[in-house]
Order: structure tokens, then sequence, then C-alpha cells
């Protein structure tokens, strides 16, 4: 019997704000347990919540990037569930109206398109951090009332690798966006995953199952891979799923019962008294849509029809936004798209991916690099030249111009000092000169090597061989 | 100086500061020496601080000196036990907040020491505002200071009992389903709700976050007027707050009249079961209106019959969630079972923190909440509570002011109602629906039953009318004087 997968993604996103959801903190990270807190984050008696306009406007952004319906009239409620990293003992959520319905990720699985659909896509307040010791736990209040978007999908996804996909892709978009650092290591980007099989042919979805505690995207797929076989097996044996959420424990490799239905929390929700209602008008919606960049898939196409480089290339250069604006900066710059895409393909991204930095801690400049491209496109220097000069860059900045004037780089392209140095290395290389008038086409390489060594580097290469093959008459 | 802090008002202590008859600090002594004196039967008071309070009036006087002339300048306010002062505890009268000390203040607070009030004394009240009778405090009972075998009404008994016992001058309370107007009732003083959203809660523990409001009980209209004046108006820390102006109160009572008021007597409010005195009462003063030139007319509020389980619900709901906080892993009470698991933690701190009627109502909140009765009860009463407010609006359109009891009975006697809940819940009959609705309410005293207990006249106004509202309520003052 062949199973059918049906996977949906619950993806909480910590948005991109100055301060916390509800209260003045700032998002500040490195600061030492319990400092980054107040009256209102801590849930003090008397403490009332304030709406931060600005997640709000991230929220609604990334809604419009994904094709959402925005909600003009939205509310928060309260999620009421004891645990002592909550510490008013509820969550302020959004249960009846979120802020953004519908929507959905267009990703690729097998190689053809797929809509991947959003259910919708609401905002939140976040719980504190707990760490477990041997023989106590501590909490962290800092992380408290941290805003977070929870994008909840559509169990449109048939296997581990639609599940990548689409989180990669949404990811992608929602950098993109600015709206997150969507940084898997500072937790700013946490998926629950439910799962479910069923017989093919059959149309109805199995029964759900969630799991939750997976911090990275290679934990997803292993739980669900994990999850999807430990289901096979179970109705394959004549079993029947029961529903219930389970945990994924990296260390054991599999999913753990957390509970089961009957044990399910009532989270009771209702709506939230402090809080007014979100009432958005056009104007606002249309205001906060001008302020999108373009999707990636969009800029793709844009790149291929406006620098006409290959589609690869145009993939590569719209991967990430950083990468992409170095890409059109540059070529603002002066230099050629072509040649920009090749060196970024090449040179840029083996620099950055050996060096492990971000295109933003770099003293390299759209400039600077532009400007080493179009001495090279100008003949000014050659290439073994400019990839000398560009680690250096790369590492330090610099003018390239002014260092290759300084140093006395500039390719030489006067021809009377390559006819001095060609009549050199025809005298001391009989041979070599032998075989290539004897049609070997290899050895007016070796010669015009030998011309580079003489200039140290800086002869045009291709007016050497033009001079040799004229001095020797050929 | 011998300053008689029972006949002492907000405006007579500022004119007195202003004429230099007296300094703050002289007014606070007088109000610390009445308290030491006269609170020892009420017990109105749970904590007072002496060296703060007189901290704050010597402020005063400097700020006085230095050119300050504001009605609020110097004059001492007992504080409900709800409110947030920095520095001084904050126990809602429960044990589960023994020894919580307030980390910063409410927003009434600091509105009061801008215009110079010293938060001097925090009074009793209702475990978390959780009654109608005082009764329901963890530490003490306060008893009516009009008839000592009497409750003071609740769930601002404390402020009520202070002001009534001579031992402040004004007071604070909040009022969530009468909590200010009933009290104010049964021991004679003048109780004020305003509009929800006309003062800021922050900083004001929450029992019902939709209905909570915050208001004076005072010894006159007058004083209703300059305290609401002086806590009123938007706060950055609280949505809620609706951005309106802030009228001068005070000012704007000058003339009042009952000249052409239109006064709305709901039917539904003049119902059996109730004490024959208090209605007689309340019919009488409503024919002095009357006869004073208002225009009495007959209305009728056709959903009031199902405010008392609307409120009981909404209100219930909403605490449950307000005060699952309260469980012993940040502040306040903790008991851990030899179990010593996390659930033992919250069970016992919670079962042992809180008293009786706070646990009875935590109870049914949750229970209102809860999958599969969400929408029978909680649900229901938002609509039925949108009902109400309509009743009103409606009600609005043809009357100025609605007429009405504060309760149905005068002050009872203590322990007559602590284990029959239902009596006590339907003794909020008449004040409910003004927090459903959000309008506001003042409670003005009336008249008195043949045991020379006080009973209030409960005036109603629209949302945000209270200038309307006051100068009714002064009118009347003066009718009935």
């Amino acid at each position: 019997m062949k199973y059918i997968v049906s996977i949906g993604l619950e993806t909480h996103v910590q948005l991109k704000t100055a301060t916390k959801m509800f209260c003045g903190c700032n998002l500040s990270t490195d600061c030492p347990p319990n400092t980054n807190i107040c009256p209102v984050c801590m849930g003090l008696p008397g403490a009332l919540p304030l709406m931060n306009k600005e997640a709000v406007k991230l929220t609604v952004m990334s809604g419009l990037m994904l094709g959402c319906e925005i909600s003009k009239y939205s509310k928060f409620d309260r999620k009421n569930y004891f645990y002592p990293d909550m510490v008013k003992n509820y969550q302020i959520s959004q249960n009846t109206h979120p802020l953004c319905i519908g929507g959905g990720v267009d990703i690729t699985a097998n190689g053809a398109p797929k809509h991947i659909r959003i259910n919708h896509i609401h905002l939140e307040e976040d719980a504190a951090k707990i760490n477990h010791y041997a023989r106590h736990s501590g909490i962290d209040y800092n992380r408290c009332g941290t805003p977070l978007m929870e994008i909840v999908s559509e169990p449109d996804m048939s296997s581990p690798d639609e599940a990548m996909e689409y989180l990669t892709t949404l990811k992608q978009i929602l950098v993109y966006a600015g709206v997150s650092d969507c940084n898997l290591e500072d937790g700013n980007m946490r998926s629950d995953v439910n799962i479910s099989i069923r017989p093919e042919g059959q149309e109805q979805l199995g029964t759900k199952i969630e799991i939750k505690n997976m911090n990275t995207f290679k934990g997803i797929y292993a739980a669900l891979e994990h999850e999807i076989a430990r289901q096979t097996a179970v109705v394959s044996a004549g079993g029947v799923i029961q529903q219930e959420t389970r945990r994924w424990d990296a260390d054991l490799g599999e999913t753990i019962t957390m509970r089961t239905k009957e044990n399910a929390h009532d989270y009771r929700y209702f709506p939230e008294p402090d809080l007014l209602p979100v009432v958005l008008d056009d104007e606002t919606i249309d205001s906060w849509r001008k302020l999108l960049p373009e999707l990636p898939s969009q800029k793709k196409d844009r790149f291929v029809e406006q620098y006409a480089i290959p589609e690869y290339d145009a993939n590569v250069l719209s991967a990430q936004l950083p990468v992409a604006d170095f890409f059109e900066k540059t070529i603002a710059c002066g230099a050629q798209p072509k040649m920009v895409s090749n060196w970024i393909m090449t040179e840029l991204l083996r620099l950055l991916g050996e060096s492990g930095k971000e295109l933003a801690d770099i003293p390299l400049t759209p400039e600077s690099f532009a400007s080493l491209l179009k001495l090279l496109d100008k003949k000014t220097i050659n290439m073994p030249t400019a990839k000398e000069l560009f680690p250096e860059l790369f590492e330090k900045g610099g003018d390239p111009e002014a260092m290759v004037k300084e140093r006395g780089l500039g390719q030489v392209s006067d021809s009377g000092a390559i006819e001095g140095f060609a009549k050199q290395v025809i005298e001391a290389n009989p041979k070599v000169v032998e075989d290539f008038l004897g049609g070997k086409g290899p050895a007016l390489q070796f010669l015009v090597g030998q011309i580079m060594k003489l200039s140290r580097g800086k002869a045009n290469p291709q007016m050497a061989a033009e001079v040799i093959k004229k001095q020797l008459g050929v | 100086m011998d300053l008689d802090i029972s006949k002492m008002t907000i405006a007579a202590a500022a004119d007195g500061m202003r004429a230099k008859d007296f300094s703050s600090v002289e007014l606070t002594q007088a109000v610390l020496k009445a308290i030491k004196e006269k609170d020892t039967e009420v017990k109105a008071y749970l904590t007072v601080d002496e060296e703060g309070a007189l901290a704050g009036a010597k402020e005063a006087d400097d700020r006085r000196a230095a050119g300050e002339s504001g009605d609020m300048l110097g004059i001492p306010v007992a504080m409900k036990d709800i409110f947030n002062v920095k520095g001084q505890p904050c126990t809602c009268a429960s044990k589960i907040l023994e020894g919580y000390i307030a980390p910063f203040d409410a927003t009434v607070t600091r509105k009061l020491r801008e215009a110079g009030a010293i938060p001097a004394g925090r009074v009793n009240m209702d475990e978390f505002a959780m009654g109608s009778s005082t009764e329901h405090s963890a530490f003490q009972i306060t008893r009516n200071p009009v008839a000592l075998d009497r409750v003071p009404g609740g769930s601002s008994g404390g402020s009520a009992a202070a002001v009534a016992g001579g031992t402040a001058i004004a007071s604070l309370g909040t009022d969530t389903g009468g909590s200010i107007r009933s009290p104010a009732s049964y021991c004679g003083c003048v109780g004020l709700k305003p509009s929800y959203g006309r003062v800021s809660r922050y900083g004001v523990t929450a029992f019902a976050s939709s209905l909570d409001q915050v208001g004076p009980i005072v010894k006159n209209v007058e004083d209703a007027a300059i305290l609401l004046g002086a806590i009123a108006g938007a706060d950055s820390h609280d949505q809620t707050v609706l951005d309106r102006e802030v009228p001068d109160y005070r000012a704007a009572l000058a003339g009042a009249s009952l000249k052409g008021l239109r006064i709305g007597v709901p039917k539904e409010y003049f119902i059996d079961g109730c004490d024959p005195e208090v209605m007689a009462s309340v019919r009488k003063a409503i024919d002095m209106c009357a006869n004073a030139g208002a225009e009495v007319r007959e209305i009728s509020l056709p959903h009031t019959e199902y405010a008392i389980a609307v409120y009981y619900i909404c209100a219930t709901a909403e605490a449950s969630a307000n005060l699952a906080r309260f469980d012993g892993i940040r502040y306040g009470f903790r008991k851990v079972g030899p179990e010593a698991t996390l659930q033992s933690l919250y069970d016992r701190s919670r079962t042992d923190g809180f008293g009786k009627e706070v646990k009875r109502r935590i109870i049914l909140g949750t229970y209102v909440l809860s999958s599969g009765y969400y929408d029978a009860y909680y649900n229901r009463a938002l609509k039925a509570r949108t009902l109400i407010r309509n009743d009103f609006q409606k009600a609005f359109e043809s009357c100025d002011v609605i007429m009405t009891p504060v309760a149905p009975t005068a002050a009872y006697k203590l322990n007559s109602t602590v284990n029959d809940p239902l009596k006590a819940y339907l003794g909020d009959i008449f004040t409910v629906p003004a927090n459903l609705a959000g309008i506001c309410g003042i409670s003005v005293p009336c008249g008195k039953t043949s045991e020379n207990l006080p009973v209030g006249l409960q005036l109603l106004g629209p949302a945000f009318g209270e200038v309307e509202l006051l100068r009714a309520a002064a009118a009347c003052e003066k009718e009935f004087a």
C-alpha cells in the first residue's frame, strides 16, 4: 500500500522591530538574563499592553509579499495556559481575526512549480526562555514580549523536501522584505509541523499529528522523515493513528508523545480587553505596499531581461538580497553586467564562503569593485593582476585605480616594450619557436608566458601573441 | 491647630491652604492623627506611610511657596489597596500579594502627585475588588462608620469608610460593577464612576479590564468634580482611554439647576424584593427633583433583567485571565507541597493564596470560557451586553439623566451575605448595567432609613457626559440638603 503524506507548517518568525510587542523594551539579545524587562513585559499587576505599530506594519508587509488578503479589522485575543515562561499565564495572540488571510508560497517540487497555500498570518508575543540545569531551571524573561508573527500553512506539502523548499523560499521572501533576519541560530524562525498520512486513493486527510521542538531546518526534515516512517509502520500493521502532539528529540532522533487529545490544552481564547482592535484603511495598506521590495522570483526575471545574463546567473544573484543589490550597484557604477555576474559568482561568493563573512561586513564597495572590473575591461590591467588585487580589496577595500598606479601594475600595451621582450624570448627559445612554426599551437602559449614573465605579469597577453607572430612572420 | 477631618472637603482644604490658615503638613498631620484615633474600630486603613505622607506634604507646601495653587495641591488622598504607588504595598487585600511592594506608579497616582496630592494611606477592599461588603478582605473586616455592626459596602469599602469615618478628606476607589457607588451609598458619601475610557487603568490591578474604572469617593459633588479633573484624561500607557479633552468639572458646576432637567426613571429598577424604605426614600428624592422643576418621565431599559447574569459572566471570564499571573512563580505568596512539582506549586499557592470568593469567580470565569461552553455563556453574554448598551443609548435620546436606587437595601449587617453569594450578587443589580454599558454614574445621599442608615440615589449619564451628570448631582445635593 502506498501512502500520501500531508504536511502543514506553523512558522513563528521574530519581527525586526526596535522594541517589544507591547512595551518599550528593546529587542537586544546580548544582555544578562532578566535585565531587559519592564512592568509590562513582566505582566506585573496593573501593567497594560500597548500596541507596537511597527510589528503590525511588518506583518502586513509580509502578508502583501505572500499574496495574503489584509484584514481591515483585526483584533487580539488572550490564549490562556499556565507555564512559567508566560508571565501573565496568558499569551496575547490573534485567534478569530488575524491580520492576514490566505496567500501562499510558490515552490519547486520535483522540478515542477507548486503552490503551497497559507491559511493565515497572525501576530503574537513570545514567551520567556527556560534553561534547564542539572538540579534547577532558570527563566530568562528578556525574550518575553518579543513580537512574533505566526505563518500557518495549509497541509499542502507532500514530502520533507517540499517542506524544506517551502521554508527556504519563505525565509528568502521574509529576509528580502526586511521583516525578519530569520536567523535560525538566534531562534528567530521556528516551526511546528503537523503531518498525516492516508492511503493512496483516499480523499480525506488522515489523523493529524503535531510535532514541536525542532530548532533547525535539518531537525524538521529529520522529524518529518521519522514521523512518516513511524505512521506508515503503524498503519501498515493495521494500527490507528491517534491525534496527539509529539515532541522531536534530536538526541534520540525520534518523536515522543507530548500530550494526547484528552490532555490537549483548552486555551479558552477570548478578546483581549486591554487592546483596541487594529483598523487599517486602504491608504495605510497602500503606503506599506510601496515599501515592498521585489520578490526574489520577480527580481530573477528582471535580471535576465534587463542585464541579458543567463537564467542560471540571475538565479544565483537574486537568491540573497544583499548580493542582488551589490550586483546592481556595481553595474550602476559602470561595470559590464556579465562580467560583474561572473566575478560575483566565482570570486566574491567564494571569498564570502571561505571567510564566513556577510557582504555587509566587508569593506569592498560596489564602487571599487566596478572600478577594478573597468580596469580589466579596458585592458588597463590583465586578468592575473585583477585576480591578485581582488582578495586585497575584499579584505581591506581601497581604490583599484590608485593601487594600479602606485604599484605600476598597469598592463604593458606599449608595442615597443613588448617587441623588445618578444625578441629576447624568440632568441632564448629556438626549439619552441621551431615547434610553433611546425604547427604546434601550445608552443605559442609558452612564448607568451615567457613574455609575461619578463614583463612581471603586466604585458597584454593578446598583444604579446600578436607581436610574436609578427616577428616570426606568421 | 485642630482640623476636623470629618467635615473637611477638598474644596475647603484647598481654600484653607490658599488662605494660609493651615499648611499641607498640618492638614496631613491632622489626617494621620484622625486615623490613629478614629480608625481603631472602623479599620478602613490597611497601611499608612506616615513618613512618606509628611514628606509629600512638605513638598506640596514648598510648591505652594513657589507659586502653585491647584485644588489638589497638598491634599492627602486615601488610596484603595488596588492602586500601584511606587514603594508602597499593593496587596488588593489578598494574601497572594502579601508583602508585594509596587515598583511603579499607576497613572492616577502619577497624576495625583503632579497635582500635588499625597497618596497618604492604603484602604481596605474586597479581595481583588470582588465583593460588595469588604468582608472578603484577607486582612481585616472594615465596619460601616455610620453603624458599626454593618458593612461599609464594597468593594471600595475602605475608601467610603475612611471618608465617612472622618479619617480621610477624599479617597480613590475602583468600580467594576458598583464598587464605588455602592459603598458610597451605604456610608453616606458621594461616589462617582466615570465613563469607561475617561480615566487610565494603568497601574490599577485589573479585575475585569473591560469594566474597571477609577473614581472618587468623597464628601460632596464638588469634590468629586475636583478629583475627577485631577485623574481623568488620555494616557500613553492605556490604549482604552479616549483622547478627549478634560473639562474643568468644578467650574462647570456653577449655576447647576434641576429646572428643565429631563429625568428618566426606568421601571425595571423599581421592583419587588427591594427594601421598601430605600425605595420610598429614592422615590421621594425624585419627587423633590420634579418639584424643583425637573421633567420626570418613566422610561424602559428592557434588558435590565439580564444584567446580573451578563456581568457575572463577562467579569469573571476576564478575571480568570487577569488573576492567572498570581501563580507563586515570580512574586507574592508561594507554597510548595511535598510533591515538589510545578503543578503543586501552582495548586497550593493559588489554593491558599486566594480567598473563597476570588476562587469562586475564577472557577466561574474559567468555566464560561471553556471549550463547549464559550458560545452558550461568554458569547451570548457579549451579545446581551450590546443590547444593554443599546438600551441606554436609546434612553438618553429622551432624557438627560437616569435616576435609580444605588442598591436594593441600605447597609446590611456583617456576615449576612458571606455564605450566600447569590444574594450578594443580586445586591449589584442596579449598578452593574452602567459598567456593562460604559456610561457614567454617581451615587448621591438622598435620605435615611428609620434606622438612620444612609440611602443613595444613583444618577446615570451617557458616556463622557460627566459634566451634565455632575451638574445634576450638584443640583440634587442642594435640593436634598
